[in-house]
């Protein structure tokens, strides 16, 4: 392709199918302390 | 659905539920204004009268030839399913109801040494006087942890206050308690701390970096910023006693490995400093790699209070740092910017995602009387009590209606083209600031979208680099 650059591969949906077990980090997003945004969190599977 | 936009330069679009990020040209990104309605999905069902619109659209501008060439582009993502790809993710709705509980923000002490401006719980005691907590309940609640965890076998701890280390004696005591329930109940702790960090000594340091898997210590930036909102009790600024402090643990921290090496900086800003990429920088340059500075949430009445006025202000802001952060980045001298982290490969599974930050559901805040409460931010507010860890006791009314506040359960967050990466906001500030769990607030929602702009285009120009 010559107009357009993909970044990543995109497997959302995929983990859908696979994820939700639960194991990974809780994610506040408050202002006032750990404040995990779900996008920088790691997934523990 | 897709999001598009243009900044630092270049033109990306985000298909929302695939996740895929495309960096596009001109053309392209051009013809995708002519396709895509408000809502951010196509037009017309029908791909042959997305053609002709476009055909139209650029007749007498640019050669058929030319527009076809990049519209056979855009119609193989379509095809590909990573460009205006179907909202299929209802289906696991039922995915992102009723959890164990895993999580536990412990209040161990409902005082503070710092009489910081914008402080939601009160200088520290919530509104309900200074109490620190016995290490009786603390242990309470560990078994509260251990017993609602069910199957689950990560489980956090936080300790937080007020200030946590004014109790430090009891902090030591759950830690050993719960470590010592670890082998007998299957289960892994990760303690983790919130402290303004006024009492840290060598002792605690050595003690704090041995056992928290992450430490967050609060620091506004320059000193000027610092202490003219985080005064001590006596009114002097906190920032020449704790800065020292912070680097030698942060210092010492270093020499851990994987789990333990954890930390980060963390300061807000408020309408007095907007130009808030100046905190970030004075950070880093005080030698923190580990930065998290985050707008303050407040009533609109207070001086500080950052409402819809200050928005352009701060989206300025937030670019300014990103494209500042690129430059430091391709010198080999970056660092991390909490809201700038982004992980576009392997970051959580969309379930996660979409099940919003577990407040009172997989997550919940125990107060030096042992009450429970569905997170920190709700500690005070009576109504909203939810059981106690002196008898184990939990109202499973409340806790399945926070259950349901995940971003299928918001009409707002359902069509959010953000909703991958926010999950849903802050149910706390969208109750205090928005009336209701399941709305948004609206200010909120508008720094999370312009930060994940930010953060995509930090991707973006990075990957120009390899
Ligand atoms: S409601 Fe807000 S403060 Fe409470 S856990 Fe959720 S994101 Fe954090
Ligand atoms: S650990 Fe991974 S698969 Fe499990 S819920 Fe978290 S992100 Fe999803
Ligand atoms: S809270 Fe706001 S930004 Fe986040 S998903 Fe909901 S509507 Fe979007």
């Amino acid at each position: 392709m010559k107009h357009i650059k993909t970044l990543n591969k995109a497997n959302l949906k995929k983990t859908a199918t696979t994820g939700g077990c639960g194991e990974c980090q809780a994610s506040c997003q408050s202002a006032c302390k750990t404040s995990c945004t779900v996008a920088n969190q790691k997934c523990e599977k | 659905m897709i999001h598009k936009y243009k900044l630092n330069g270049y033109n990306i679009v985000l298909d929302v539920h695939s996740g895929a990020i495309h960096i596009v040209d001109d053309t392209f990104y051009e013809i995708l204004d002519v396709i895509t309605d408000e809502k951010g999905n196509l037009k017309y069902t029908d791909l042959n009268e997305c053609e002709n619109e476009v055909l139209k659209h650029f007749e007498g501008k640019v050669s058929k030839e030319d527009i076809l060439e990049v519209f056979g582009e855009v119609k193989e993502l379509i095809e590909n399913d990573v460009l205006y790809s179907k909202d299929d993710y209802e289906q696991y709705a039922n995915m992102m109801v009723a959890s164990p509980i895993k999580a536990m923000c412990l209040h161990v002490a409902h005082d503070c040494n710092l009489r910081c401006k914008y402080c939601f719980a009160s200088t520290g005691d919530f509104g309900k006087g200074r109490k620190l907590l016995d290490a009786e309940t603390g242990k309470k609640a560990i078994d509260f942890l251990l017993k609602y965890s069910k199957g689950r076998r990560n489980l956090e701890l936080d300790f937080f206050g007020g200030e946590p280390l004014m109790n430090f004696d009891v902090v030591k005591e759950v830690v050993e308690y719960a470590r010592s329930k670890e082998k007998e109940y299957n289960k892994v702790f990760r303690f983790t701390m919130t402290t303004n960090g006024v009492l840290l000594d060598d002792e605690k340091i050595e003690y704090l970096n041995k056992e928290m898997s992450n430490i967050v210590l609060s620091l506004d930036g320059r000193k000027e910023i610092n202490d003219q909102i985080r005064p001590a009790v006596n009114g002097k600024g906190s920032y020449d006693i704790i800065v020292p402090k912070y680097q030698k643990l942060v210092k010492q921290r270093g020499v851990n490995e994987g789990d333990y090496d954890q930390y980060y900086v963390r300061g807000t800003f408020t309408k007095h400093n907007l130009d808030f990429s100046k905190d970030v920088m004075h950070l880093n340059e005080l030698g923190f790699d580990q930065i998290s500075v985050e707008p303050v949430v407040s009533p609109e009445y207070e001086d500080y209070a950052i409402t819809e006025k200050e928005l352009p202000r701060i989206f300025e802001e937030y670019e300014k740092l990103a494209v500042d952060m690129i430059n430091l980045k391709k010198q080999g001298k970056g660092f991390n910017f909490f809201h700038f982290m982004i992980d576009l490969e392997q970051g959580p599974c969309a379930i996660k995602r979409l099940r919003g930050c577990g407040c009172g559901n997989e997550y919940v805040a125990v107060t030096p009387d042992g009450d429970v409460y569905p997170c920190h931010q709700f500690v005070g507010m009576e109504d909203w009590k939810m059981g106690s860890v002196n008898d184990l006791s939990v109202d499973f009314e409340k806790k399945d209606y926070f259950a349901k506040s995940n971003v299928y359960g918001k009409e707002d967050c359902k069509n959010c083209w953000a909703k991958f990466y926010c999950s849903g906001g802050c149910n706390a500030n969208s109750l205090q600031y928005a009336g209701d769990v399941l709305k948004s607030h609206k200010i909120s929602c508008e720094l999370e979208k312009k930060r994940l702009e930010c953060a995509i285009m930090i991707k973006a120009a990075m990957a120009e680099e390899e």
